[in-house]
């Protein structure tokens, strides 16, 4: 077997048994909560001990927790997530439409969040100990120390005037052509793309300073100065490439923290995503919304993660061995 | 000739002295001082003397900031700076306990998984690498919603989530602390198992606990800022982060109302920070190397015997 080889199923074998620590963990942590799911139910006039007996039959509450979650397990892999509570939709479905709105949002936010904290880190570290450095690294220190859910509220403060603050269009549009739908989407993406991008960019401009940092001190950098290579040369052709490894990594660690910044930001904004999805669940106590919720939002980390390993491998061959 | 020092000679005093270059004077280490100082302070006093934001007064709702009332009144008309005073305890007091957890979790689990070798380090390893990985604000928005919001489950669900960072480190430390010569040489001449890890790898090991320690408090203060704004770290208690999800919820952001906003988040923000740069200059002084490459001319000439930059 190829190093390589081993190294994807090792790296696929971690990902898949992240994934069943998940659905495993999930199915638990909901059998904590108090009382059962029936016992609401029963609770209708004329209610007996029969109907909550024929209700546990009917959802399987009456077999051991190892069958339950044989059950749930077999459930999940047809894709059922159970019945929502409030909207009375599969679980699946709604979540299908929340993710169709959230990856967007984030992706547009991470996207700009990722190049301005390269931008910024790189230039930090080429004017490495000299006003220039003190700013960047303090601002990014500052405004990545700053609550997600406030810089929204800043935001929305600043600019409620001019750019839409809440939803995902605007519900009294009456154009009907392409492009005025378009502009309108664009402008309700904007803010809360901007605070994610906000939230987020800190720790990129930090990791690249020092990663290109870490990388100007090895002896090949040194040999390239020896020989007198101009800095843009050194910075462009020799440090960064190196220095862009851990940065690959990072990002995809941070992929939990943006889920958890997506769920601050589309709940100020009223974005409806996974993350308001999530929020509304725990207002109405829509356990099965819950549950998928959360078991669709960690195992989109876990897969990133995987993903990230996988570039990781391509960009640095020497990983593998 | 004494281009080597010998160990007892007066070589060693042409040396330059490792720990003289620590003193420098560092700004950022400074500020982040006298910050967490200052915000320790505020916290103390105000349970000490007892402030009471008063009783609702319908005659200032969103009064703006005055003589009198620095930084304005709320949605009820109560002063806005005795809150925030208020506020002070119970948003540092949840973020210490919560990074106490996760430290000493971790901590526990690193060592543990740093000193065993095959499957129980591999099992470790793996279980860090999936909190590493799990998205921790929906984690333990859904645990206190199923467990019920108060102090302690927002305490013990933040730590619980936060420990891995701290495993990894101490792990990492503890397996390359234990192959060196001076630990090897302890072991060959009998030293217990626990000797050498009090004497040996826990100095080691401590300065890095200060680093991830200072950044699991800004994440925990984070954690909690963000649970409280969705209500869920209970409501009997007034910090910031329930102070921003109150000016939220109770139209603040239609009356303009910055004043009851803009304090609390600032607050979080300067304490984060100065967590922050605590952790920074730590692990500056712990890793020297961070500060030693350059790109300017002056850092490829020979360098002066090592007295200034770190």
């Amino acid at each position: 077997m190829t190093h390589k080889a081993r190294y994807l199923i090792d790296k696929i074998g971690v990902a898949v048994l992240g994934v069943f620590a998940t659905i495993t963990l999930n199915f638990f942590l909901f059998r904590v909560l108090p009382g059962d799911a029936v016992s609401d139910m029963a609770r209708v006039p004329g209610g007996s001990a029969e109907l909550k007996q024929a209700l546990m039959r009917q959802f399987g509450l009456d077999k051991p927790v190892w069958a339950q979650y044989g059950d749930y397990l077999a459930q999940l892999a047809h894709g059922n997530m159970g019945v929502s509570y409030s909207s009375l939709r599969p679980v699946t479905t709604d979540l299908l439409a929340a993710l169709g709105n959230t990856v967007p949002m984030t992706l547009l936010g991470i996207g700009v969040s990722v190049l301005f904290g390269l931008a910024t880190g790189i230039l930090a570290a080429r004017y490495h100990d000299t006003p220039i450095d003190a700013l960047i690294s303090n601002a990014a220190t500052i405004v990545y120390a700053a609550p997600t859910q406030w810089i929204a509220i800043l935001l929305v403060l600043c600019f409620a005037a001019y750019l839409p603050t809440s939803g995902l269009s605007d519900p009294f549009a009456l154009s009907s052509d392409l492009g005025s739908i378009l502009a309108d989407r664009l402008k309700h993406i904007i803010l809360p793309s901007l605070t994610l991008a906000l939230a987020t960019f800190g720790q990129y401009t930090l990791v690249t300073r020092s990663a290109v940092l870490s990388t100007l001190g090895e002896d090949y950098v040194a040999a390239a100065k020896a020989i007198g290579f101009p800095v843009r040369r050194i910075l462009w052709s020799y440090a960064i490439p190196n220095a862009l490894l851990p940065i690959v990594t990072l990002v995809a660690l941070s992929a939990g923290t943006i889920m958890g910044g997506s769920v601050v930001v589309e709940t100020v904004f009223s974005w409806p995503g996974i993350g308001r999805a999530m929020y509304d669940a725990i207002v109405q106590r829509d356990y099965p919304m819950l549950q998928g919720a959360l078991l669709v939002v960690t195992i989109a980390v876990i897969l990133i993660n995987l993903l990230a390993d996988l570039v990781n491998a391509r960009l640095d061959p020497r990983i593998v061995e | 000739m004494t281009a080597l020092p010998s160990i007892d000679g007066d070589g060693l005093a042409s040396l330059p002295d490792p720990a003289a270059a620590d003193w420098r004077p560092r700004p950022k280490l400074l500020a982040a001082a006298l910050l967490l100082l200052a915000f320790a302070f505020v916290a103390i006093a105000g349970p000490l003397l007892r402030l009471d934001a008063g009783p609702a007064d319908v005659t200032r709702i969103f009064a703006p900031p005055s003589a009198a009332h620095w930084l304005g009144a709320d949605d009820a008309g109560r002063d806005v700076l005795v809150q925030l005073v208020i506020g002070c305890w119970p948003s540092l007091v949840v973020g210490v306990s919560a990074a106490a957890v996760a430290v000493l979790v971790g901590g526990t689990v690193g060592l543990l998984a740093g000193y065993s070798r095959g499957w129980p380090d591999l099992a470790l390893l793996r279980l860090m690498d999936y909190f590493i990985v799990v998205p921790a604000l929906p984690f333990a928005m859904v645990i206190t919603a199923i467990l019920g919001a108060s102090l302690l489950h927002t305490i013990l669900v933040i730590g619980l989530l936060l420990w891995s960072t701290t495993a990894r480190v101490v792990r990492a430390q503890v397996k390359s602390g234990r192959e060196r010569t001076y630990v090897q040489r302890a072991r060959t001449l009998g030293a217990g198992r626990l000797h050498i890890l009090l004497r040996h790898i826990l100095p080691q090991v401590l300065p890095l606990i200060g680093t991830t320690g200072s950044l699991a408090v800004a994440l925990a203060v984070l954690t909690q800022a963000a649970l409280e704004f969705f209500g869920l770290a209970g409501n009997d208690m007034l910090s910031w982060g329930t102070m921003i999800r109150f000016a939220f919820q109770r139209d603040a952001l239609l009356n303009s109302a910055w004043w009851v906003v803009v304090p609390p988040g600032l607050c979080v923000c300067l304490f984060i920070t100065a967590c922050y740069w605590l952790a920074q200059s730590l692990e500056q002084a712990v890793n020297p190397r961070l500060a030693a490459t350059d790109l300017r001319a002056r850092s490829s000439r020979l360098r002066e015997p090592r007295a200034g930059r770190r």
